[in-house]
């Protein structure tokens, strides 16, 4: 098993039609993912061949699910118009929207999940994330196919190359998912909805979280672990050496004052009993101790 | 900064006091003068705690003021040098309140903050008098509708002479923070003056630099003198940098491998005489060489950098144009830079990306196995430089 996205999963792309839509739908589909069609208004009806597959272009987020049977749609519009893509893949019914696009305004993040939360049953993962994979199965977003393969780790993290380098660490034993959840203040699927996630996956044995400095999601999840989650989780947290009131790169990565600092999402992490390693690769090396005992 | 809120707030309604701002104290006579004699200076930092560091003064007269203007201007406050000072007419205050709009990250929607105790931090009162503070959320796509103003201003407990303006006032913040896309407006205090009118006396607002896009006429609220000069450079080049106190020049690409990478410098660099990263830099997803140079010229040129680590995993980005913009930078850079630069590449074609290095074989280049092992191997040379 995996979680959020299966072999079974249907995807089309939001936005395909540009350059960033068009490389990583080329990529996506290398990597075996079952891409059912392109959302472009302009260019409805139309096939676009991608390395000598047809797919078909479809006029609005609802033909293409009434055509294709689609149930997740990955987000690559530009940041202006990613509001009212989602708000349209929310009104369609879609179970999955993954948007990947980066430096939307936090006003439209806030509106475009409020909206999501109070008509229909959409799971949004990002905004500015790398989406998710279950290696061998389907990958949805711009995370590398190639790193690794399938397994019984379950990765969450707020970054991406963080993402790609744990995977990287974790190669020889695989994942059943990583989910990129990204870097902005507000993000639509958190820490603790892939903690519960992985703790009813069968299939995922442990769990590694990767945080990073601003606002309180690793310190909620610290306590969600505490409550539920039985399966055993390292974690890693970035930005030990951020001083404070600076962006650091991501939208959301900010010490504010004398909160959400990565000291105390590590302590907060520690007081639940989940190990957080200094180094990206130490922590890796407590998930192989981990497995090994297993 | 107070005065750039505080045109913010006039924009949409709030009321308030512009004042005059100045920069030289010559200025302040006439300024005063026409404010009405009796005024208050205040420092114009984008920072707190002004009134505590002495950054606020009472001038008697337009002497007095061109005096006062003289000891704040050029002071520092917490690292920020004033530059401007506001003049203001002293006011006649009979009450202070405090109240705020903000993104609230936690919630994943909108939070009014607002106090009857206003004038001091929010965070002391919240500690001292925690019932004091009123905390309403609000519904981002619902809004702010009338029921949602009376909720804020019942939960607040404004004085019933002020409830009717308060309303008033709340929907105008509530525009300024929407209108503007602002992720914080604050008023504190917001003060009720000797003739009963309310007024927001100092302010602050906090734009979301996504939403740029949609307000030109934002950027004029922006200082390059306030930067610092290397931030300021890189800004110009389209680079995510920020300057740091190390001697450990750092790129990576994305954000989290880049803290992570300052981190792991840091942590290795204890071993050394506590070596310390000296700058983020994200050189993101595609790193050409003109990138390479860009980043690498921006680093050389911070003169407390005594080495460099590239930190790439080569995820979309390929480890082999990551290598080819190193030696094309370098190349570009010539004598320009004598910095010793440790190399860890991993990911998308990584062996043609250390094969491209091997072969360039640059004096100033090594290479590095692992993250861990390139992290202390810069903080070691950085040492060793430091000591030469």
């Amino acid at each position: 098993m995996s979680i959020f996205l299966t072999e079974n999963s249907k995807v089309v792309v939001q936005g395909m039609t540009g350059s960033e839509g068009m490389k990583h739908t080329r990529r996506m589909l290398a990597a075996g993912t079952n891409i059912v069609g392109g959302v472009n208004p302009k260019k409805a009806g139309q096939n676009v061949d991608v390395d000598g597959k047809d797919v078909a272009v479809y006029g609005s987020v609802a033909d293409a699910m009434s055509e294709t049977g689609a149930d997740v749609s990955v987000v690559f519009v530009p940041p202006a118009f990613t509001k009212a893509a989602v708000i349209e893949a929310v009104d369609a019914g879609m179970p999955l929207v993954v948007v990947i696009t980066e430096g939307i305004p936090v006003h439209d993040t806030a509106e475009f999940f409020a909206y999501a939360q109070k008509h229909g049953n959409t799971r949004i993962i990002g905004p500015n994330c790398p989406g998710l994979i279950s290696p061998g199965k389907s990958n949805a977003g711009i995370i590398p196919a190639d790193i690794t393969k399938a397994g019984n780790v379950g990765l969450v993290s707020k970054s991406g190359t963080l993402t790609y380098q744990m995977m990287y660490e974790l190669r020889d034993f695989g994942f059943t998912t990583c989910v990129g959840i990204g870097g902005d203040p507000i993000i639509g699927t958190t820490h603790i909805d892939c903690l519960q996630a992985f703790q009813d996956d069968p299939d995922t044995d442990a769990i590694v979280m990767i945080g990073e400095i601003g606002g309180d999601a690793e310190e909620r999840a610290a306590a969600y672990i505490e409550d539920n989650v039985t399966k055993p989780v390292v974690g890693y947290v970035a930005g030990f050496t951020a001083p404070e009131g600076k962006t650091m790169g991501h939208a959301g990565a900010i010490v504010s004052g004398s909160s959400g600092t990565a000291q105390a999402k590590k302590e907060a992490l520690e007081a639940v009993g989940v190990k957080v390693g200094k180094t990206p690769s130490e922590t890796a090396q407590l998930m192989k101790d981990i497995l090994a005992k297993s | 900064m107070e005065y750039q809120a505080k045109e913010l707030f006039a924009k949409h309604g709030v009321p308030v006091t512009l004042g005059t701002v100045i920069e030289r104290p010559e200025d302040a006579p006439k300024a005063a003068e026409d404010l009405g004699g009796k005024v208050v200076v205040k420092a114009q930092v984008k920072t707190g705690g002004r009134g505590k560091a002495g950054g606020v003064k009472l001038a008697t007269d337009p002497a007095d003021a061109e005096a006062k203007a003289g000891e704040i201007l050029g002071m520092d406050i917490k690292g920020h040098t004033v530059r401007r000072v506001l003049l203001a007419p002293a006011a006649e205050i009979a009450d202070e309140y405090y109240f705020s709009f903000l993104v609230d990250r936690s919630n994943r929607n909108y939070l009014c903050i607002a106090s009857v105790e206003g004038g001091v931090e929010i965070e002391v009162t919240a500690e001292e008098n925690p019932d004091a503070v009123a905390k309403v959320s609000i519904d981002p796509e619902a809004g702010l509708d009338d029921a949602k103003v009376d909720e804020i201003v019942t939960a607040t407990r404004f004085p019933d002479d002020v409830a009717e303006q308060a309303k008033d006032v709340i929907r105008r913040l509530y525009e300024v923070f929407i209108e503007e896309d602002a992720s914080l407006v604050e008023v504190n205090p917001l003060v009720k003056l000797g003739d009963g009118s309310l007024e927001a006396l100092d302010g602050k607002v906090t734009l979301d630099a996504n939403a740029d896009f949609r307000h030109e006429d934002h950027a004029k609220f922006e200082f390059k003198e306030e930067a610092d000069p290397l931030e300021a450079a890189a800004k110009e080049k389209g680079l995510n940098y920020v300057k740091l106190d190390g001697s450990v020049g750092i790129i990576g690409n994305g954000a989290g491998l880049v803290m992570s990478t300052l981190d792991v410098v840091a942590y290795a660099g204890e071993k050394y005489g506590d070596v310390k990263p000296a700058n983020f830099l994200d050189i993101g997803g595609g790193a050409s060489a003109q990138v390479m140079a860009d980043g690498l010229e921006i680093i050389v040129g911070d003169s407390q950098v005594k080495s460099v680590f590239v930190n790439v995993f080569g995820g979309i980005t390929a480890c082999d144009e990551v290598a080819n913009g190193i030696v094309q930078a370098l190349e570009l850079l010539g004598d320009q830079t004598d910095k010793p630069l440790v190399v860890r590449l991993d990911g998308n074609n990584v062996a043609e990306g250390r094969r491209i290095l091997d072969e360039a074989d640059h004096p100033l280049v090594e290479l590095a196995e692992t993250m861990d092992g390139g992290a202390d191997r810069a903080a070691e040379v950085a040492a060793q430089v430091a000591k030469a």
